[in-house]
């Protein structure tokens, strides 16, 4: 059987859409298939492998950090690309103009700095390219 | 003929918007081609047989096939037996097998 490539477009940022929820379901899957994946985020969508987040306790709620167990973003990330370090491999490009702009620049590892010329070449070389764009 | 998946995301009730895939889907349907709607998110929402003025009913007399997310469908607390009869309850495992087949296309929306 031929090797199967995904490639997903995101750009909603962290904590803002369940879009993001739905494409780390999606990786994830495909990973799980054995179907290598390329992820090339892009406008607010470089903040979702920022490592700078940190998890926050509910002062509504009276709980503490470990009871939040609050799950970030960078720590999904961090997951698919142990799932996918080596056979299938995901390959994560943040678009570097956008992380310039936010200042993002400080990526859990795994996760590579490009532009729209990767995405282009992610797109050519996959059995399909799925773009989720914010509304 | 091509395979097409629309994946609709959108709330119908809040957003006119989701007229886009109606429309889409079923010229594409009767110009021959193989079309699925895959429902995930908010566009779970039409998919209770009780829903009022649901768009989805015109997908299925289109020959549409209407494939509906379990895990946004529990998230929003609807059971299998409230779907409209013309939706199969599916999966994100599902979807990406239809992702990766062959001369498939894929819109988001």
């Amino acid at each position: 059987m031929s090797e199967k490539t995904l490639t997903l477009a995101l750009m909603d940022p962290p904590y803002e859409s369940a879009n993001s929820t739905t494409a780390f379901r999606i990786i994830s899957s495909a990973l799980k298939k054995g179907i290598h994946v390329n992820v090339f985020a892009y406008e607010g969508a470089v903040n979702l492998a920022m490592k700078d987040q940190s998890p926050h306790p509910n002062p509504v709620k009276g709980t503490t950090v470990e009871e939040e167990d609050h799950p970030t973003t960078k720590n999904f990330i961090s997951s698919l690309v142990e799932i996918g370090k080596d056979s299938p491999l995901l390959n994560w490009v943040n678009c570097g103009l956008c992380v310039d702009e936010r200042g993002a620049a400080n990526a859990v590892e795994g996760v590579r700095r490009g532009g729209p010329a990767d995405f282009l070449k992610m797109a050519l070389e996959s059995t399909n390219t799925l773009v989720i764009p914010t509304r | 003929m091509s395979s097409y998946v629309l994946i609709e995301s959108r709330d119908p009730f809040e957003s006119r918007d989701t007229q886009f895939v109606v429309e889409t889907a079923a010229e594409l349907k009767r110009r021959g081609n193989d079309v699925k709607v895959f429902l995930v998110q908010n566009g779970v929402l039409a998919a209770r047989k009780n829903a009022r003025n649901s768009h989805l009913p015109r997908l299925a007399e289109e020959g549409v096939t209407l494939l509906a997310d379990d895990f946004s469908l529990r998230e929003r607390g609807i059971q299998t037996g409230e779907l409209f009869s013309d939706i199969t309850e599916s999966s994100i495992d599902a979807l990406v097998d239809l992702l990766v087949g062959e001369n498939t296309k894929v819109i988001w929306h």
